[in-house]
């Protein structure tokens, strides 16, 4: 239960941190929250020389509006998220998500960019960012980029960033319209990584017809996936109980489940659908009040 | 609430506990924190593959690491003649593997060096060649004649372990041919892990200057341990010291000796220096004593309005690479008889198999009395499927085949004499407390409208407190236990007893016991367990065991004392010694109530002022051999909802109410049933240590061998009644494991009732979500 030894690093700047990563290539690694890459290290499936820890990049902290998006910074706590009043409102996906990841003590270190760089099929955090059409920021020897979250996830536990690049935040597009958000997971108990998971973000346009719709499937796949004909589906229509219920089978049209321990791969399909109906039902009644527009 | 330590007679009262200022603080003293000068660390290297041949192991690399001292093979142990060790259940396990390799993590080579992460980089640079075999993963392909041989060390060439019965065959049979009604049902019961919070451990220190071996374990049984270690090793008893510190769990996990054991002890011979080895989460899940494991049909026969007549039972254990159980010795299947449960069974017929598997070696009892989780659960499950059968009521099944109670001491088909039992009683508190009636409404309104909830009743009945020394012992050494009390000047008291406890809270209920015997409060007494050095020998703290059999040495040494304390109160009190009274506080003569003294006054006198031709000194041991076991039993009440979309089970509401005889600390017993619930409820809902076909593991950590944190775990309900045990000199009975005996049964038997409108007679654990929804999908509910 010891990592191989590895050398350390802190560097306090972005630069630093940069060139760092450049000078190091191949034998450097991203430390941020550690939830997902001591456990990695402790049983000795990863072993990287060095260690690069970004925990004392300020920059890399929180978040601001900005036009047209929220940029949250890739060290932001999942907890932070949970607890981000001020963003309920305009970003419920957010909290939604967030009480979901893990247990409180993971919660307290594990960080959004960690979450999305380690390309986790079970990322919740990249489920929601899919269904809010985010977009990760960043920085290498390149300069900086953006990379929409449709590229971004490439494989089980690798994505588009470089060997040597640093996600420095994620960009959340700012609703237009009324918003509401979901994230609908089952797990075997408390804490568990998803046996299947679904984030649902909805933004209606000012006569009730969908403006947006997000969905984005945790847990059922090689990576996260976007629930593409739902979301095709949806837009411009009205949240009725037969939109609904088209939409909700549609869901699982676009997983990719495996059968594993922790259930077949037709349960999670179809949990999939429940998930929607269930999240599409209750946004109905969130955006529109007590009865479902029939 | 609990009451100050400082009350006379608290036996009876939830004293607060004395262990919990330490724990509560961090401040336990547990094994990986004992540190001595000079310790070195040990690492082990384990197979990956379940079944494979050994081309051969070369130390070299590793032996060239940094700090690494010392590599210890198979061969190496071999050439000492340790190559392999005796297990509690007079089988025999590789210690360090030669030739083959059975299961996978089993340990191959030890690395010593002068720090844990050397010894950790250096396991890995041990060279070891394999040419994999196929592996045999179920037990019951494994008694295929023929499935290869997988103990190439035994005479036997079979995988075959044993076969033990009990009951009337022929009886049985008599009643199933003419029985109205018979019920059969396979239970599988699976594999689990006690996984407590602390893993395995210990820190071996032999000195060569005195010849003298001090063995640190973490162990629920120091004294058995020291025992098994003086004939492995051959080093003389007297010369081997085991202590076991503060317990961080133990459930069963904590009785076997393991084989890093014997390689710290070795290790720690061959360099003169102490040596520490501290198990990872995967090598205490993957390797050490797992649980249950048990294949089982059971068949009842009875009379058409559900009355039983016979049960009869056939069960394959799977016990892995080597039968490593922890059972008393005339019983490889453990106190699995104990299946006729609570009901007037006129005949019974139990038969067990053991089966080696390549899989890690065990089939310890895991909070149980030695397989009784395993016949609780299968009684209390057929239970239902026969009240199902023949449309009746589970509660009112249950009352109708109940033992009752003029009928104690009962005599079992089997075998057993129950001591005591109020099986009516209990139930009906349960049913009332619960509500069962308006329960059963709720659910036919609900069952109307397509919703499914369940009711699941377990009113089990265990045998604990092993044992009488005429029936039980472990390699020989019979199964009683002890205590030693010692009053210093002032009055105080230091008491030692041959147990171990884990969580228990002796510390508490066993100075509340001497206390009340001694008149005294519990806070003038400590108590001391687990240094072979000072205690009395006893044989640990397991199978409920501890109160019926050291709490009854604990009690009657008490009045070993008193008869004692008696003599020189009379000389202090100037008064015949006929004439002398003790009110449970002090003695007084006879119709001189007036003039008194205390234990405490006793205790001066006993240095300082002797009656004429005394021994001086207030001191005794008692060793306590049990005449007959204790017979706990409980109503288990357990509600759910299930979500029809995801599979999902809720449980609403969960009440156990419990009869352990006479109650020592109340507070201290609804802890013990909370910890119990919340095992039974993840024995019942999440915990499982499958394997593919290759024997490859797949739930070595807490990532898929799940543990429920108190997110998870449902509210639960206590009360209690109580019929004392008529033998147990303060009438107690063991009650540590009640929870996690009969609570798997209320679970799963509240899910099935939830189905059963749908045809549903059993499923089987972990009732994962994905299973009742195969269920529910199978049955054309969720489309
Ligand atoms: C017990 C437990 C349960 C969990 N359950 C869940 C769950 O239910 N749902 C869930 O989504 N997650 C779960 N996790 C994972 C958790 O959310 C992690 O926090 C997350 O996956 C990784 O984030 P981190 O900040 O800890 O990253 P780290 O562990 O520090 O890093 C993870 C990987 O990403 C790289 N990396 C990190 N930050 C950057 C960066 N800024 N730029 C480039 N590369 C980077 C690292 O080099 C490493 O390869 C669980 C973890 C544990 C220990």
């Amino acid at each position: 239960m010891f990592p191989n030894s590895f050398e350390y690093m802190a560097p306090t700047t972005l630069a630093e941190a940069v060139e760092l990563m450049q000078r190091h290539e191949y034998d450097a690694k991203v430390l941020s929250g550690g939830q997902s890459l001591l456990p990695m290290m402790k049983l000795r499936m990863a072993a990287p020389p060095i260690l690069i820890d970004i925990n004392s990049i300020d920059e890399l902290r929180g978040w601001k509006e900005e036009s047209g998006f929220l940029r949250i910074g890739a060290l932001t706590r999942h907890s932070e998220l949970e607890n981000a009043v001020e963003l309920r409102d305009r970003y419920p996906l957010l909290a939604e998500t967030a009480v979901w990841i893990a247990d409180p003590l993971v919660r307290n270190r594990g960080t959004i960019g960690g979450s999305l760089a380690h390309a986790d099929p079970a990322s919740d955090w990249g489920a929601a960012m899919l269904a809010l059409h985010a977009r990760v920021e960043g920085i290498g020897s390149g300069g900086e980029r953006q990379i929409p979250m449709d590229d971004f996830f490439v494989d089980t536990f690798t994505t588009a960033l470089e060997e040597t690049e640093i996600a420095t935040a994620v960009l959340v597009p700012k609703p237009a319209g009324r918003t509401a958000g979901r994230y609908l997971k089952i797990e075997r108990k408390a804490g568990d990584f998803a046996i299947a998971g679904l984030a649902i973000h909805v933004v209606l346009a000012s006569d009730g017809t969908v403006a947006e719709a997000g969905f984005g499937i945790c847990a059922c796949g090689p990576v996260p996936l976007r629930g593409k004909r739902a979301e095709e589906y949806l837009l411009g229509k009205k949240l009725t109980p037969e939109t609904i219920d088209d939409v909700s089978r549609m869901v699982p049209e676009d997983a990719d489940p495996e059968d594993d321990l922790r259930g077949s791969a037709a349960y999670k399909r179809d949990v999939l659908r429940v998930f929607a109906e269930r999240g599409l039902s209750d946004i109905a009644k969130e955006l529109q009040g007590e009865g479902v527009v029939g | 609430m609990a009451k100050s330590q400082t009350e006379l007679r608290p036996l009876g009262k939830s004293v607060g506990r004395k262990e919990d200022p330490r724990f509560i603080r961090g401040m336990g003293r547990y094994i990986d924190d004992i540190v001595l000068p000079g310790m070195l660390y040990m690492s082990l290297v384990r197979s990956p593959y379940a079944h494979a041949r050994i081309k051969h192991v070369d130390p070299s690399a590793a032996l060239e690491a940094p700090g690494v001292k010392l590599v210890i093979t198979g061969e190496d142990l071999a050439a000492m003649d340790l190559a392999w060790m005796p297990t509690m259940a007079g089988d025999k396990q590789m210690v360090l593997a030669t030739g083959k390799v059975l299961y996978q993590y089993q340990e191959v080579a030890a690395v010593i060096a002068e720090s844990r992460e050397q010894a950790e980089d250096a396991a890995q640079l041990v060279d070891v060649e394999y040419e994999p075999l196929p592996a045999v993963v179920d037990p019951i392909q494994s008694l295929d004649p023929d499935a290869p041989v997988l103990r190439e060390d035994r005479e036997k060439k079979s995988n075959h372990i044993f076969h033990w019965e009990a009951g009337d065959k022929e009886a049985t049979e008599e009643l199933f041919r003419n029985a109205p009604v018979v019920v059969k049902q396979n239970v599988r019961f699976p594999r689990v892990h006690p996984s407590p919070l602390e893993p395995c451990g210990c820190v071996a220190d032999y000195q060569s200057s005195t010849g003298k071996l001090t063995w640190y374990v973490t162990s629920q049984a120091p004294h058995a341990h020291r025992t098994v270690l003086s004939m492995v090793s051959g080093l003389p008893e007297h010369q081997i010291r085991v202590i076991s510190p503060d317990v961080g769990g133990g459930f069963g996990n904590k009785v076997p000796v393991y084989p890093g054991y014997v390689c710290a002890i070795v290790a720690s011979l061959k360099l003169g220096r102490p040596v520490k080895w501290i198990e990872s989460r995967t090598e205490n899940i993957s390797s050490t004593g797992f649980a249950r494991d048990y294949h089982m049909t059971a068949e009842i026969a009875a009379e058409e309005d559900g009355r039983v007549l016979a049960l009869r039972v056939k069960t394959i254990a799977d016990h892995g690479a080597f039968d490593a159980a922890a059972d008393p010795s005339k019983f490889p299947a453990g106190l699995f008889s104990i299946v006729t449960g609570s009901y007037d069974f006129k005949e019974s017929f139990v038969e067990v198999d053991g089966a080696y598997t390549n899989k890690a070696p065990g089939g310890i009892a895991y909070r149980c009395s030695f397989r009784v989780t395993e016949a609780a659960y299968l009684i209390e499950r057929v239970m239902d499927v026969l009240a199902r059968r023949v449309g009746v009521d589970p509660a009112e099944l249950r009352k109708r085949d109940f033992i009752r109670k003029e009928q104690f001491p009962y005599q079992s088909p089997t075998g057993w004499t129950y001591d005591s039992g109020d099986y009516e009683k209990t139930l009906d508190l349960a049913l009332e407390k619960i509500g069962y009636e308006e329960l059963r409404k709720e659910q036919a309104e609900k069952r109307a409208r397509g919703e499914l909830m369940g009711i699941g009743i377990s009113t089990f009945t265990e045998v604990v407190g092993a044992g009488p020394s005429h029936t039980f012992d472990i390699m020989g050494i019979k199964m009683f236990d002890s205590a030693q009390i010692r009053l210093h000047p002032t009055g105080k008291v230091l008491a030692r007893l041959g147990v171990r406890h884990q969580g228990q809270g002796h510390e508490t209920t066993f100075a509340q016991i001497i206390a009340e015997e001694l008149g005294l409060s519990t806070e003038d007494v400590l108590i001391e367990e687990g240094d072979t050095d000072t205690a009395p020998y006893g044989l640990g703290t397991y199978a409920s065991r501890s109160t019926p059999t050291a709490g009854g040495a604990a009690a009657l040494c008490g009045r070993r004392i008193r008869d004692k304390a008696k003599k020189i109160a009379s000389h202090l009190l100037e008064a015949g010694e006929d004439d002398v009274v003790w009110d449970g506080v002090s003695f007084s003569a006879k119709g001189l109530p007036d003039k008194s003294v205390t234990m405490k006054d006793i205790a001066f006198a006993a240095y300082t002022n002797v009656p004429e031709g005394m021994e001086p000194g207030l001191e005794a041991t008692y060793y306590y051999d049990p005449p007959n076991l204790t017979f706990p039993h409980g109503a288990y009440i357990a509600v759910v909802d299930i979500d029809k979309g995801t599979g999902a089970v809720k449980v609403r509401r969960f009440l156990a109410v419990d009869d352990c005889g006479n109650v020592i600390n109340p507070m201290i017993v609804d802890g013990q049933v909370h910890g119990g619930l919340t095992e039974g409820f993840a024995i019942a809902f999440m915990q499982d240590i499958p394997f593919d076909e290759d024997g490859n593991c797949l739930a070595p950590n807490w990532m898929d061998y799940l543990v429920p944190t108190a997110l998870d775990t449902p509210h639960w309900e206590t009360d209690r009644t109580v019929t004392p045990s008529p033998h147990h000199p303060i009438g107690a009975k063991g009650v540590g494991e009640s929870p996690n005996v009969g609570s798997p049964a209320a679970f799963v038997n509240a899910v099935v009732d939830a189905l059963a409108p749908l045809g549903v007679e059993h499923i089987d654990m972990p009732i994962f979500p994905w299973k009742v929804w195969e269920v529910l999908r199978e049955h054309g509910v969720n489309k």
